[in-house]
């Protein structure tokens, strides 16, 4: 009987993968033996990388059916925008799971690029190619059974907020079974924080960074981890390496610096940052040791692709959003 | 379209020399290029990159970054840090697709009007043959944005 009462409670959960790589379905189930008391508080309705449901199964839920979506990767076809808006329409929250939901994340690099170029590419030129006809795939193919449909690819990719309403981010590529926990906990509770929050800290990676910091740093050069041995107590930014930590949201308990490996910035910008790499580029390049424009050019020169070092997985929420296409006209 | 371009070019000079020597061209009556929209700004290094980025997204055609001569800032050294920063903004801005004519760095003082006019019309006239960036149509998106609230 008990079960009876509560049953209709629980809360209705849904998880949802679109231009991602599986990583955040994984990181909830890095929790452990907890993913059984989020099972002992909710249903889960949805999970496509762990159960078979079809896509008019989901039609037939009522509008806000769902207590919780928890939606992870970016949006980058048409298939994944619908899905996006159809679980809008059925969820009460809609959460930007991980760091492509949130910010566009590693997939939303291809905002440097187009879909005519991103095509040229991967159906063109790439030394794996053999395409002598041109073939590119089109949304809609006759064959003698019947019409084939294949999802569009749009020409930019989407953090889930660009296309739909969205009432909290969990961040972290993957979020850690910290962040996660923390997120499930606030659900279940029913203790959420205001609506647009991020779930995580205030303050920066290197908050949380045990390395030892100079008072009076100046990078030499810039590095590549796998071009030094790294000092294990030393900043790694001071070390040279492109440690994103100073400009990125903590929460992570500093996992990254922790193994030697510099912030990825995967967290994303801190709270009222105008542009993540506006935030990192300053930290980063202004502590280089140069006092005379030539020697300032050659050190800072040394940093290997600053746009994918900043925007790694922020490109589609940043300032500029996306490289310029080319002018037509 | 029958009306010719006239870029808009964004300045960003710093209290102590850069806008004292545009000061100094005014007053001067040197005419120079009226393309140019003058930011004052404490000091050269007080222009956080997001700045320059803010100037291009909201339609400025080139960007000119202005402070004293190095050795000579007001606050010591806060023109080391923009010349650290510029070799990897201009860097970036040209990951972004766009020309690196489009932005400049110059150290100019408060004695040196005649060098700002010369700044000004030369970089007037490179953004003038590049012709428009128009930034917001070329990243324009393709798929409605939501009316939603932003991370924070």
């Amino acid at each position: 009987m008990g079960e009876e009462l509560k049953a209709p409670k629980k809360i209705q959960l849904a998880m949802y993968w679109a231009a991602s790589c599986g990583g955040c379905d994984m990181a909830v189930l890095d929790v452990n033996e907890k993913i059984l008391d989020i099972a002992a508080v909710a249903d889960i309705r949805l999970w496509p990388i762990a159960m078979d449901y079809k896509y008019k199964d989901i039609e037939k839920w009522a509008d806000g059916e769902i207590d919780v979506c928890l939606f992870n990767g970016a949006v980058r076809n048409s298939e994944q925008l619908h899905l996006a808006r159809l679980l809008r329409q059925k969820s009460k929250v809609m959460v930007a799971f991980g760091s492509c939901a949130s910010f566009g994340g590693i997939p939303g690099l291809a905002n440097l690029h187009c879909k005519k170029t991103i095509f040229e590419a991967v159906y063109g030129y790439t030394a794996s190619t053999v395409n002598p006809e041109g073939t590119t795939p089109q949304t809609h193919t006759h064959v003698p059974e019947g019409d084939l449909h294949i999802p569009e690819f749009f020409d930019d990719v989407y953090s889930l907020a660009q296309v739909i309403p969205v009432e909290y981010y969990v961040p972290g590529c993957p979020p850690t079974p910290e962040t996660v926990m923390t997120a499930v906990n606030a659900i279940a509770t029913g203790n959420l924080p205001p609506v647009g929050s991020t779930i995580g800290i205030s303050k920066a990676v290197c908050d949380e960074c045990k390395r030892t910091k100079s008072d009076k740093p100046g990078i030499v050069e810039f590095h590549r981890p796998q071009e030094i041995f790294v000092d294990a107590e030393k900043c790694l930014l001071e070390q040279g390496l492109t440690c994103m930590g100073s400009a990125t949201r903590g929460g992570c308990g500093s996992l990254c610096p922790g193994v030697n490996m510099p912030c990825r910035g995967c967290y994303g910008p801190m709270p009222n940052s105008l542009d993540v790499g506006a935030d990192a580029l300053s930290a980063m390049t202004s502590i280089v040791d140069a006092a005379e424009e030539g020697d300032a050019r050659a050190k800072v020169g040394k940093m290997v692709d600053p746009l994918g070092t900043f925007y790694r997985f922020t490109l589609p929420v940043s300032m500029l959003r996306r490289a310029a296409r080319p002018l037509q006209g | 379209m029958s009306h010719e371009f006239e870029p808009r070019i964004v300045v960003l000079c710093c209290n102590w020399c850069t806008y004292a020597g545009a000061d100094l061209a005014g007053t001067s009556r040197m005419k120079y290029a009226p393309n140019v929209r003058l930011v004052r700004v404490m000091c050269s290094g007080r222009v956080d990159p997001s700045f320059v980025l803010r100037a291009f997204q909201d339609g400025a055609d080139g960007v000119l970054i202005a402070g004293c001569h190095p050795g000579d800032c007001h606050y010591i050294n806060g023109n080391l840090k923009t010349l650290r920063r510029y070799p990897a903004l201009e860097t970036l801005i040209a990951q972004f697709g766009i020309e690196p004519d489009r932005m400049r760095l110059e150290w100019i003082s408060a004695a040196e009007g005649d060098v700002f006019v010369h700044v000004v019309n030369e970089m007037t006239e490179q953004v003038r043959a590049l012709g428009p960036l128009d930034w917001k149509r070329r990243t324009a998106m393709t798929v409605p944005a939501a009316e939603s609230h932003t991370a924070g």
